[in-house]
């Protein structure tokens, strides 16, 4: 066997660090969730694994938690799913129609209509949060799920990156589907929708990921604990967690790492469309 | 458009009118408040509200407390902005040149994408426990004694570590993607060329690199201004205290604690102009990018 290069063995170990980096701190936070809670106030993380788990999984899932005593991480979960995929499809869908519109009619207001929907590219909801909130406020849509996606949705990412793709096919197709007497109705969906799924399935991954990992906007909008979310949750977490006399890490970190896996295996599973959706979306 | 475009008349219109119909509700309508909010000032019992002109502003750029604040983003910013990008781009560069275990080092370093900000903040909070955490028993070992949300040093560390861990992946992504379109006829010409890799690297690869570079320098520096709310949340406790806090941190805390909603929206419309410049900046690089490639 040939010894191998100084050179690869120093790549070898740079890559190995970062991996770890981004890594133990999360084996750190399961590593947790093994340990009785008693036991870790003591000695915190450790290299030991305990038989916790279980407990700490029926506990954090099942059993409530919160002021009101109604929020399981089951309820967070379902509303998790709820606006990760709700916030997605809704993104989508408006998307692809707003962008087909632009991209293959003639508008007299095509102009208009595009820079009324690019501007709000510019600027993130993060810079408008207070009177978006007054806004939603006044539509009486506090703590309903209406409210939590629908202003989420007020940003034309997707526009944008289905404009891009759509201006990218070939126009021969729009001329052979009028020559063969296909509508406008029937050539999106025949024909254009068929032609997009892999650039859906990529923008699907990275709208879900951004739907469940929003904090801010569910923090002032749900109030309720039925409404909460599980990232919106770490924030009664943090907090539960400072004022108990025997903090709950068992729970805590279990529903910590409940809100990072099913991101994580979506973005893991479907690397490739992700990267490709990604490293496309921001050209 | 294209050419070969539809003429139907009303339904493009339909096709555009929820997208429209969102945009204006929820992106037009807010905006509008908060320009109007920022020429007022607001009565603290909710009875109407006097319009003040400027006030609000010159009040603003008058405070010491809000200097403070902006300086420490700025700090923040460049900080988690060079270093997400500078470990990026080694490993990519690794990873883009290692034969064995591409695909793992890839998945490896790219599933932090994934992770809630918030969640990298409560792993921040955890790694730093007062009693117990590693990382402050790493510092204890320097004879410091860590506190975060108590020293304002101590607190900023870890809301930059928090960060930087968190975007990495990003920068990463991208880097890699980069690097692989880098075409191979390039690679072998640089390798004929140049004999020694750092110099291919700084001579050939970093220069093809550049836009990317300063496209992601533009997405760290957003990422670090607004996206970063949930890590400053969290490390500190949702208690902002004596805490570093960025710029939209303040603007939830004053508009949304402490009820001064002319100032809260003053500062709404100081960060629009902020991230408009930003774009703007991002448009003209764009367009530069084009001419090289």
């Amino acid at each position: 066997m040939r010894k191998p290069k100084l050179s690869t063995v120093i790549d070898h170990t740079i890559l190995i660090a970062g991996s770890l980096f981004l890594m133990l701190p999360l084996l750190m936070i399961l590593q947790m969730t093994t340990i009785p809670d008693n036991e870790i106030i003591q000695t915190g993380p450790s290299l030991k694994i305990g038989d916790q788990f279980h407990h700490n999984l029926e506990k954090a899932m099942l059993q409530a938690s919160g002021f009101s005593g109604e929020n399981t991480g089951m309820s967070m979960l379902k509303n998790s799913f709820i606006l990760g995929i709700g916030f997605a499809v809704g993104k989508i869908v408006i998307g692809m129609t707003a962008a087909y519109a632009i991209v293959y009619f003639r508008l007299q207001f095509a102009t208009l209509a595009f820079w009324l929907i690019f501007t709000t590219l510019l600027l993130p909801l993060e810079v408008r949060i207070l009177p978006s909130y007054e806004v939603v406020q006044r539509l009486g849509m506090l703590n309903t799920y209406q409210g939590l996606i629908i202003p989420l949705i007020a940003s034309a990412t997707a526009t944008f990156f289905f404009r891009q793709f759509f201006r990218s096919v070939p126009e021969e197709l729009v001329e052979a589907a009028r020559i063969d007497g296909a509508g406008p109705v029937k050539f999106f969906v025949d024909i254009l929708v068929p032609l997009s799924k892999t650039m859906i399935a990529a923008m699907f991954i990275i709208m879900f990921v951004y739907g469940w990992n929003q904090y801010l906007w569910p923090t002032m909008i749900t109030t309720d604990e039925n409404m909460y979310t599980l990232v919106r949750g770490i924030k009664q977490i943090v907090q539960v967690l400072e004022g108990a006399v025997v903090p709950e890490f068992g729970r805590s970190n279990v529903l910590a790492l409940v809100a990072v896996v099913p991101p994580v295996l979506v973005v893991v599973f479907f690397q490739s469309w992700f990267v490709k959706g990604l490293t496309e979306s921001d050209k | 458009m294209k050419r070969a475009g539809f003429s139907t008349r009303w339904l493009p219109l339909l096709l555009l009118l929820p997208q429209l119909a969102i945009i204006a509700v929820f992106f037009y309508w807010p905006a509008i408040v908060a320009l109007h909010a920022s020429f007022y000032l607001q009565d603290p019992f909710g009875f109407g509200s006097t319009f003040v002109g400027l006030d609000n502003y010159t009040s603003l750029l008058g405070s010491s407390q809000y200097r403070r604040v902006a300086v420490f983003t700025l700090i923040f910013t460049l900080l988690v902005t060079v270093f997400a990008l500078a470990l990026a781009l080694l490993l990519a560069v690794k990873a883009d040149k290692v034969l064995r275990g591409a695909k793992t080092y890839r998945t490896l370093l790219m599933w932090v994408y994934a992770v809630a900000p918030p969640v990298a903040g409560f792993i921040a909070v955890i790694l730093f426990n007062q009693s117990w955490g590693p990382l402050t028993e790493v510092f204890m070992l320097f004879g410091h004694t860590y506190m975060v949300g108590v020293n304002f040093n101590d607190t900023a560390f870890a809301m930059i570590l928090a960060s930087v861990w968190k975007q990495v992946p990003v920068n990463f992504i991208f880097f890699l993607s980069a690097l692989q379109s880098i075409p191979r006829s390039v690679r072998e010409a640089a390798l004929i060329d140049n004999r020694s890799a750092s110099g291919r690297f700084w001579d050939v690869t970093f220069p093809l690199l550049a836009p990317t570079g300063f496209f992601l320098m533009i997405i760290n520096i957003t990422y670090a201004l607004f996206e970063t709310f949930g890590i400053v949340d969290t490390v500190v406790k949702g208690e902002p205290g004596n805490n570093p806090m960025t710029l939209v941190y303040k603007v939830y805390v004053d508009g949304f604690r402490g009820n001064d909603l002319g100032g809260s929206s003053a500062q709404s419309v100081i960060l629009m102009v902020l991230v408009l410049a930003l774009t703007v900046f991002q448009f003209r690089l764009l367009e530069r990018r084009i001419h090289y490639t």
